[in-house]
């Protein structure tokens, strides 16, 4: 007997695919405005006199660069409620993402910062431009334009490697997949539905944040 | 009601990081073989060959690798072969590293000035010996600290192997938290023992690297 596969079987599950999809996107968004954040606040900091800072900032990017994501949310999911700090399956993924991401986001944001001629900050300090001004003004939006391609490959990963919180009962789009699979007893059709539906959205999401990229640095991004 | 102290927690966990190891050493091993065939084909002059190659690096870098690892799951089922997590793991692991190292030692080879073809075709050498003889063995120093890099994402990746029921580092974390109700110390222990096999790899490439940016300036 051979198998014959049958999508058939998954159209009445729409509705599933959809909400799966935006909680996904909804993570992937939050993760990469307050990764990226922290990512910039943090190349600065590694840019800083204090040399305990700088220790502690690398310490952190090293740490999260040298373990699984996997094991950074279940020590925040199931982890943390013994110090007292119990979060929900949502909050523990937006904040496993998000220190994640940072941890990328610090690297990349320091190649490209240190991408920027120091001219440009010395120009910028003899108009008068004080440390901050220099530093938002005239090096963040060059060392932005430097590293964005970056930027938006981390951002893909994150969105990808986001496919683990269904682990906690996060509904993302493989929860969602899980769910449909025990109930239609489809499950090979079911995850490649959804693989394909992760493989447009990769696709997507690198070209409309190009496109963004393109406006927003004035084509000064490689 | 058995005690479980720290040290037979640590003891566990210690025992589940061979098993890590291995997974992490077969995919490697297995991915490298086939990242070599995948790169004489996609080098070659075949132009539907070398797109089929894009497409299929692509296709892994582009998709969740766990959702990579439930269609090997399900899917070899399909085709009457009996899968147990050890080889749905093995498998999509192995194919996961082939696409990745593809992309790297393509890029490494791409590097090379186009002289090294023309010239090594010139002294009539055929497009194998081009790339035994001439191509690889100067791309393969490129390609090696990018390649040490791979590994600790590799590494970090068998952690996915959990999920369908793999007793590596992290389901062996997974089963002792449900045990103990210790969660915290758990993971925090299973973290550190994954920095410890990975921080010294990272320290590798990034020596690796800065020894070649010194040789070829």
């Amino acid at each position: 007997m051979t198998y014959r596969l049958d999508f058939g079987a998954l159209l009445q599950y729409l509705g599933f695919f959809l909400e799966g999809t935006a909680v996904t996107l909804g993570l992937t968004a939050f993760a990469s405005l307050f990764g990226i954040s922290i990512g910039i606040a943090g190349a600065a900091a590694m840019r800083s006199k204090n040399q305990w800072l700088r220790k502690l900032v690398a310490g952190y990017v090293e740490l999260i660069r040298n373990t699984p994501f996997i094991v950074q949310m279940f020590f925040f999911f199931f982890g943390l409620p013994s110090l007292g700090l119990r979060l929900s399956a949502l909050a523990a993924a937006a904040l496993a993402m998000t220190i994640n991401l940072a941890a990328y986001a610090i690297e990349i944001m320091r190649a490209g910062l240190e991408g920027v001629p120091i001219a440009q900050s010395e120009a910028a300090r003899s108009l008068g431009l004080r440390p901050l001004p220099i530093f938002g003004l005239i090096v963040l939006p060059q060392a932005l334009a430097n590293v964005y391609p970056a930027l938006v490959g981390q951002i893909t990963i994150t969105m990808l490697e986001s496919a683990v919180v269904s682990q906690i009962a996060v509904v993302d789009l493989t929860h969602v997949a899980d769910f449909i699979q025990s109930r239609s007893f489809r499950s090979f059709e079911t995850y490649l539905v959804v693989t394909i539906i992760y493989l447009l959205l990769a696709i997507a999401l690198r070209r409309l944040l190009a496109f963004a990229g393109r406006g927003l640095f004035a084509g000064r991004v490689r | 009601m058995n005690e479980f102290t720290l040290w037979d927690i640590v003891r566990n966990l210690l025992l589940a990081v061979p098993w890590t190891l291995l997974l992490s050493a077969i995919a490697f091993l297995g991915g490298g073989i086939v990242a070599l065939i995948l790169l004489v084909i996609g080098l070659g002059r075949y132009k539907k060959a070398r797109l089929a190659v894009k497409l299929y690096v692509e296709l892994f870098q582009s998709t969740p690798l766990l959702m990579q690892l439930f269609l090997v799951y399900f899917g070899l089922p399909l085709l009457n072969i009996d899968v147990s997590a050890w080889l749905a793991a093995t498998v999509c692991l192995t194919l996961y590293s082939s696409a990745f190292l593809t992309d790297i030692w393509r890029g490494s080879v791409e590097a090379l000035p186009r002289g090294q073809w023309d010239g090594s075709a010139s002294l009539g050498l055929h497009y194998l010996a081009q790339l035994r003889l001439v191509i690889l063995p100067q791309a393969t120093r490129m390609a090696i600290p990018p390649t040490v890099g791979f590994l600790v994402q590799l590494v970090k990746s068998t952690a996915l192997a959990s999920i369908v029921g793999y007793h590596e580092l992290t389901k062996t974390a997974q089963i002792l938290t449900n045990a103990t109700f210790q969660p915290f110390v758990i993971f925090g222990l299973v973290a550190l023992m994954y920095f410890f096999i990975c921080y010294p790899l990272t320290r590798w490439s990034r020596g690796l690297e800065r020894r070649l940016a010194r040789e070829t300036q």
